[in-house]
């Protein structure tokens, strides 16, 4: 069993190539491409605008590419091309085998309904239908993300933001997804909740074998994270390679500049 | 015997580029090999580059050339060209590091930071932690302490949950960034005990130590890192 895992994590999950996307004379993102492996998180760091955001979206599907192509290794063990994925196997990936964690929980959540139906919702879009084990796994969740039960009816809008947080993680993982794309999930946090939801973020992603794309502007996060960190600039990748030897050892001039913009702990 | 490391003319150099792309030679023509079983310290004043040495054996530095062989599941690995996933699974499996301060992940317990090399490579989360009371018993650290995350600690506290850390696992290759620099005497004592240990059980040790005492108990041979003193 232990080999066959071993071989599986020998085949990439996600494979970017050379993607590139311009909006109108703009190139918000050119000429990116990398493998992503079961298990790997893979931090992209960079200045607001340096195209990170886009790149998420051109990963996950959200946005088409101008040049270039993603293939991902569906369950089956093949390789697809996103672009050319047939709705239902689209649907598939939206609502099982990915997950999406956004910056703002109000974009992830549906915020007028209870955090159990938040949770459960994900389960019936997969078939789900007995309503006691639905609320049931929802439970289990939210007490892995550090949710009181006595709070399951409630709708997030009654929650903190780093409650939210916590139950969009939530959400998105019930379904028990390979690949997790999160844009700045720490963003909006204070600096406590943030150390929380961090280290509740490195546990998860190491039980559950996780591959995770992170975009963050926050180098810490990226440090406790991620094994390897692409760093960007203009749209291009300027530096890539293992997250301790990026930031311990830079490189290129803007990278070093990020590293030593960070303030002494 | 069929060495565990084996470096190669290794080459490094820092540009700044902040500094104007002012260049730092570091260390150059670095080449020495280390067996199963043997201590061998590096030594030379601070600022000879010896740290550095450690890091790019652990693959934390580049290198600008030269290889970093390591003996790997078997088969010769050069660290300097390999790919992270490769570098991470020699992480994984080879070599072992315990570096001059510990890297605390806030909430953490101290427990689970020093049990946590082998839940990684599969141990169960009980037996790990059993091996982990034992270390910290040893190095005396009190078992009320063993709950909380260990950012509190004073100094040496520290050191010592990074040193139960960086030993708890039986990888082929250890390295020790003055590991007994904080220390009392007792502990360090029981810091050479654990070095000669992991000797018999031929572990392949590069350490360094600035403690001449420490020093003569676990070398078996001294590399004087002034030697790859760069050329400016």
């Amino acid at each position: 069993m232990v080999d066959q895992a071993a071989l599986e994590n020998d085949h990439p999950l996600l494979v970017a190539t050379s993607l590139s996307k311009s909006f109108g004379r703009i190139a918000a993102c050119r000429d990116v491409s990398f493998a992503l492996y079961p298990g790997e998180v893979l931090a992209i760091v960079g200045e607001s605008g340096s195209g990170k955001s886009t790149l998420l979206q051109l990963l996950s599907g959200q946005l088409a590419a101008s040049a270039g192509h993603v293939s991902y290794r569906m369950r089956d063990g093949v390789a697809r091309d996103l672009a050319t994925l047939g709705e239902a196997e689209r649907r598939f990936l939206y609502r099982t085998d990915w997950g999406f964690v956004h910056q703002d929980p109000a974009q992830g959540l549906r915020m007028a309904v209870s955090a159990g139906a938040n949770v459960g919702e994900r389960l019936m879009a997969v078939g789900w239908n007995h309503y006691g084990r639905i609320r049931e796994t929802a439970s289990d969740w939210l007490t892995r993300v550090e949710i009181d039960t006595a709070r399951i009816d409630d709708a997030p809008r009654t929650y903190s933001g780093g409650m939210r947080q916590r139950l969009q993680i939530a959400r998105n993982l019930v379904t028990e997804p390979r690949l997790v794309f999160m844009d700045e999930p720490t963003g909006g946090l204070d600096v406590s909740v943030q150390a929380r939801l961090l280290d509740l973020l490195r546990s998860l992603v190491a039980e559950l074998n996780l591959a995770v794309v992170i975009v963050t502007h926050d180098l810490a996060v990226a440090r406790l994270l991620s094994h390897r960190v692409m760093v960007m600039k203009g749209g291009r990748v300027i530096e890539t390679g293992l997250t301790d030897q990026v930031l311990d050892d830079p490189r290129e001039p803007y990278t070093q500049l990020l590293v030593s913009s960070i303030l002494p702990p | 015997m069929t060495a565990m490391i084996d470096v190669t003319d290794a080459k490094k150099t820092f540009t700044m580029h902040l500094q104007g792309g002012i260049e730092l030679p570091v260390v150059s023509g670095v080449t020495f090999q280390v067996s199963p079983g043997e201590c061998v310290v590096l030594s030379g004043p601070s600022g000879a580059g010896k740290s550095s040495i450690l890091k790019m054996i652990f693959g934390n530095y580049r290198c600008d050339s030269g290889r970093i062989g390591i003996r790997h599941r078997g088969a010769l690995i050069d660290l300097a060209s390999a790919e992270p996933r490769q570098v991470l699974n020699v992480r994984r499996s080879t070599i072992g590091y315990v570096s001059q301060f510990l890297r605390a992940v806030p909430r953490v317990a101290t427990i689970d930071v020093v049990a946590e090399p082998l839940i990684v490579n599969g141990m169960a989360r009980i037996d790990a932690q059993a091996r982990a009371g034992e270390l910290l018993h040893r190095l005396n650290i009190p078992e009320r302490l063993w709950q909380l995350p260990p950012a509190t600690f004073s100094g040496g506290e520290q050191q010592r949950v990074n040193i139960a850390r960086g030993f708890i696992s039986d990888l082929p290759i250890l390295l020790l960034d003055e590991p007994t620099a904080s220390l009392d005497a007792a502990n360090r004592a029981v810091v050479v005990e654990l070095v000669s240990e992991k000797k018999r059980r031929g572990t392949a040790m590069v350490a360094i130590v600035h403690d001449d005492e420490i020093r003569h108990l676990i070398a078996d041979r001294i590399v004087d890192v002034t030697s790859f003193a760069a050329a400016a």
